[in-house]
Order: structure tokens, then C-alpha cells, then sequence
């Protein structure tokens, strides 16, 4: 974990509350895909959490939703403007899980850790097939950045109005090798009922520090007891318990 | 004497600068990021008879100046804490440690302590009778004078070590709780533990938390923390520890010349991951800004 201050280089809208930021940093800390940073801004006491979309040199892409005051925040910030950030938080998703071809699964912005992640196995020379699903076509983004890196891509909406319609489970491949997923909870249970390999899940919970001091975000898995920003936020399907 | 040493209950600390209990973890994770024996020392997680999971989540939400949280007190347990954790934490922890104790019944705390009294590395114990986010044990013992009185007689009769009473400040008179305190026996009295808050979730309209209401703590609460501290340091003998809200250099200090002979800093640990060693390197030029030769000049003189 590192603190460091990031410049602001870009930001822009991909759909109308989804936002890309593009940051100018030290990222030595971030060690794998699926991993998140923790961005202190100004007048907010806690810091918000987002996962690492893409990680080029020293320039760190994240993508989040606005929904509350902090994210409506972020939204307001200019190039140049400066955010301190504890980068390299989480455990992240392991490539080496996932054989000759993996399957990545991503629901709205549960999205952008899976696009550094397919980056990092179609650098080790991996068949990567891509489901990403939506509710209607004006909330997709980043279709043509995973189809640049060469993944096989479906698209769902749930209400048809682009790609296949239904759930991501409705598009599952025949064939695949391991499963890679972040999206909401809903849709990682039916993920998870739905697959026949090993699984990589992505959980997101509200966070104290981030970085595993205050026990604020524990989860209850076959393993015992786990912080999601510590020993997660990825579980295997193996350890996972679902609450009620 | 060091010009940042304390003398807490007989113990000599290099400087008043205790992160708070359930904010440091075991100490060994954030001895990863600097030499935690830079610190006076610490309280360590909040420690029970059994292993806890705590209270569903979330369990966390962000205020003003401040944070909630209803953990309601997640430890391995105390024979895990004597077997794994403190081991792990002697490897890079070289000064006496703050156990922090919680218990359900007058028993519990008993056991609790009488294991960690055994623990070469504990100095001091700090008996947590506050936390909200228990029933039935915690912070019913903190608010009634006589139950306290009674935790702290038992506290005492298992252990050797210096036992500071950790109080809430969700009561009406904490100094009626301390002198009870003080009376049983304490060594100590260390507050305030969170106050009891909450927040609604516009777009649901339900509560945050899962548990309704968490403890309340951050900048928000250092007038109250301090002006309790202050009651407190002025009606008992024995020493008091400071903590609730306290963010750098100049709150230390507030904390000491109201009357605290140590001060923990809680919430802005998990802010800012090297909060109390910056605030430890901020004392001296700080000192100097105010013409204070040592911290032992403010201690109080009642």
C-alpha cells in the first residue's frame, strides 16, 4: 500500500452517470487487476473506494458511478487538480486460475476491473471470452476497448435494446476454462448457481479504512472470516457463503 | 525523560501517542507501513472470551467530520490473541502493549483478563465497559456506577497489571462512573468510546446500518471528548487517558493540558494509515509554537 497524490489528467462521461477518470501517479503498489485504490476528497471524513479499471506506466484509468455525495464529487474535478490515494488495496484476481480460456463476466460498473484483467491474460496469450450485461443500451460502455484487446464479446440488456436480451447467464459460452466476475450481488449468485468451473468473484461491501484495520467490511466464507478489503475483494466459489 | 515521555500508571511511554483500540488491529499489519515502536504504544483489538464474528453488515457510514461503525467487536478470541496474534506482534513490537478486554458478564472479563495477565508483552489493561455495539455486556457496565465498580473489583483480582477502565460517553455523568471506578481499584481511566449515532439512507429510507445504531467517532466528537476528559482528570487521582477525535499535534495537546496523561487516537488511523506517526513527528515543532519545553510540564496539578 502506498499513499500517493495523483494529478487529474482527463475526466469524461461514458453514459450519463458513469464517469472515467484518467490519473497521473505512482502506481507501483498495484500489483494485480481486480485490486481497488481508496481516494481521500475534500470535506468527505472516509475515503471512497474504486477498483482499478487500467494501469498504463504511471497512469491509473478508473471508471465509477455517480450515486452518492463522494462519487458526485469526484464527478466535479478538473484536470490538473490533485487526489490523495492509498493505492494497491486488495487481494485482486489471480491469472494464473485461469487455464487456456477463461471467462470474464462483468454487470455495469462491476465492468471496469475485468478490462485490465482481460488485458493482462490476452498478454499471456489467453482465449478470453467477455460477457457484459446492462440494463438497456444507453448504460454500455467500454465494448470497443474489449474488443480492441481481442476478447470474444457478448453483450446483454436486460430489456433488449442491445445485444442479447436477458441476464449475462443467458449468454453463457459452451466451453471456458475459469470464471472471472464482478457485478451486483444478485448477479453473482446467479453467476455462481449457473457455472460448472472454478470461479473468481469480485464482492463489493461499504468500507471503513480500506486497507483492513477496522474490520468494517468482514464477510463470513468456509474459510473462516474474511475483510473484503483485505483478503478480498475477490473470493474463490469454493470459500464463498452467501448470507440469508 | 525524553521531552514527548509520559509516565503512565508507572510505565514510562517515549511519547503520549496511543492508536486506539479497534483501529491498530494486532499492530503487526501496520508495522508494514513504519516502525510501530515509534509509537508510546498501542490498544490492540478489542479482545473477548470467544472468537466474534460482530454485528451483520454494513456496518460502516460515512458523516460529517466523523464515521459510524457497529463491528460490534469481531477478535479471534482471546486464546487465539495469546497464541497467534501476540506472537506475531512480538516480532516487531518491542515495548509493553495496551490489551483492550471486553466481556458479556463479570466472568468474562475475568477470564479475558486473567489469560492476558500471564502475557509478558501486556502492560497495561484497558477494560472496554462502553461499547455500544453489544447488548447486554459492554456498555451497560460503563453506565451504571455499581456494575462498573463491580467489573473493575473482579478486573483486579486476576491481574497484576495496571487495569484502566475504558468509559463511555453516552451517559449523563461519567464522572459519577469514573469515581466508582477509581474507588474499586482502577489504575486508569481511559475515554471516551464512541457516542451512539446513527444515519437514513434517503433513497431506502432505512438506517444505514444493519444494526440501526453504531458508535460515533472522528473530529466531530473532540469538544466532547475533551471537555469529558476534562471532568474527569479533575474529579479522580488516578490517570486518564484522552481519546475521541483526536487528528494531529495541537488535539495532543489540547488532550494533556486538559488533564490527560496519554491520548489515543482512533479514527484517523483509518483515514490516514501513518496518522499517529505523523502526529508524533508534528509534536515537537508544535511544542515549540506554544513555548512548551516537555510534555511533563502540562501535567495537571490537582
Amino acid at each position: 500500500m502506498n499513499d500517493v497524490a495523483f494529478k487529474i489528467l482527463s475526466q469524461r462521461k461514458l453514459t450519463q452517470n458513469v464517469y472515467e477518470l484518467k490519473l497521473r501517479g505512482d502506481c507501483a503498489a498495484i500489483t494485480r487487476p481486480g485490486q481497488f485504490v481508496n481516494l481521500r476528497l475534500d470535506g468527505l471524513y472516509l475515503r471512497r473506494p474504486i477498483s482499478v479499471c487500467d494501469l498504463e506506466g504511471e497512469t491509473l484509468t478508473l471508471i465509477y458511478k455517480r450515486v452518492g455525495k463522494g462519487t458526485a464529487q469526484l464527478s466535479d474535478m478538473q484536470p490538473g487538480q490533485t487526489v490523495p490515494v492509498l493505492t494497491g488495496l486488495g487481494n485482486g484476481y489471480d491469472t494464473a486460475r485461469s487455464g487456456s480460456h477463461p471467462l470474464l463476466i462483468g454487470g455495469g460498473v462491476g465492468v471496469p476491473p475485468l478490462y485490465l484483467l482481460a488485458k493482462r491474460l490476452r498478454a499471456e496469450r489467453k482465449e478470453v471470452s467477455v460477457i457484459l450485461g446492462f440494463n438497456t443500451a444507453s448504460e454500455l460502455f467500454y465494448e470497443q476497448q474489449f474488443r480492441d484487446l481481442g476478447c470474444a464479446l457478448r453483450v446483454t440488456t436486460v430489456d433488449g435494446s442491445y445485444g442479447v436480451k436477458g441476464f449475462v447467464t443467458d449468454a453463457l459460452p459452451e466451453d471456458y476454462t475459469h470464471v472471472y466476475t464482478c457485478g451486483p450481488e444478485p448477479m453473482l449468485r446467479a453467476v455462481y448457481r449457473k457455472i460448472r468451473t472454478g470461479g473468481s468473484f469480485s464482492f463489493e461491501k461499504r468500507m471503513g479504512c480500506g486497507f483492513g484495520a477496522c474490520m468494517g467490511c468482514s464477510c463470513k466464507t468456509i474459510t473462516g472470516y474474511k475483510r473484503i478489503c483485505k483478503e478480498g475483494p475477490v473470493l474463490q466459489k469454493e470459500e464463498i457463503l452467501w448470507e440469508d | 525523560m525524553g521531552r514527548l515521555s509520559v509516565s503512565l500508571c508507572g510505565v514510562e511511554l517515549d511519547n503520549p501517542v496511543i492508536p486506539a483500540s479497534g483501529t491498530f488491529g494486532y499492530g503487526y499489519e501496520f508495522a508494514e507501513l513504519y516502525d510501530i515502536n515509534l509509537l508510546g504504544t498501542f490498544s490492540f483489538k478489542g479482545t473477548t472470551r470467544d472468537p466474534r464474528f460482530g454485528n451483520p453488515t454494513p456496518r460502516i457510514a460515512d458523516c460529517t467530520a466523523g464515521m459510524l461503525n457497529s463491528v460490534g467487536l469481531q477478535n479471534p478470541g482471546v486464546d487465539r490473541v495469546v497464541d497467534t496474534e501476540l506472537p506475531k506482534l512480538a516480532k516487531c513490537f518491542h515495548k509493553p502493549v495496551m490489551a483492550n478486554v471486553s466481556g458479556f458478564s463479570v466472568e468474562d472479563y475475568a477470564y479475558t483478563c486473567a489469560k492476558l495477565d500471564r502475557e509478558p508483552q501486556v502492560g497495561w489493561l484497558e477494560v472496554n465497559i462502553s461499547c455500544p455495539n453489544v447488548h447486554g455486556g459492554g456498555m451497560s457496565f460503563g453506565t451504571d456506577p455499581s456494575q462498573a465498580a463491580s467489573v473493575v473489583r473482579t478486573v483486579k483480582a486476576v491481574t497484576t497489571k495496571p487495569v484502566l477502565i475504558k468509559l463511555t460517553p453516552n451517559v449523563t455523568d461519567v464522572v459519577s462512573v469514573a469515581k466508582a471506578c477509581e474507588d474499586a481499584g482502577a489504575d486508569g481511566i481511559s475515554l471516551i468510546n464512541t457516542l451512539l449515532g446513527m444515519r437514513i439512507d434517503l433513497k431506502t429510507r432505512k438506517p444505514i446500518l444493519a444494526n440501526t445504531m453504531g458508535g460515533f467517532s472522528g473530529p466531530a466528537v473532540f469538544p466532547v471528548a475533551l471537555r469529558m476528559v476534562y471532568q474527569t482528570a479533575h474529579a479522580v487521582r488516578i490517570p486518564v487517558v484522552g481519546m475521541g477525535g483526536v487528528s494531529c499535534a495541537e488535539d495532543v495537546l489540547e488532550m494533556l493540558m486538559a488533564g490527560a496523561t496519554a491520548v489515543e487516537v482512533g479514527a484517523a488511523n483509518l483515514v490516514d494509515p501513518w496518522a499517529c506517526k505523523k502526529i508524533i513527528e508534528a509534536l515537537p515543532a508544535v511544542m515549540d509554537r506554544y513555548g512548551i519545553g516537555s510534555l511533563s510540564e502540562l501535567r495537571r496539578n490537582n
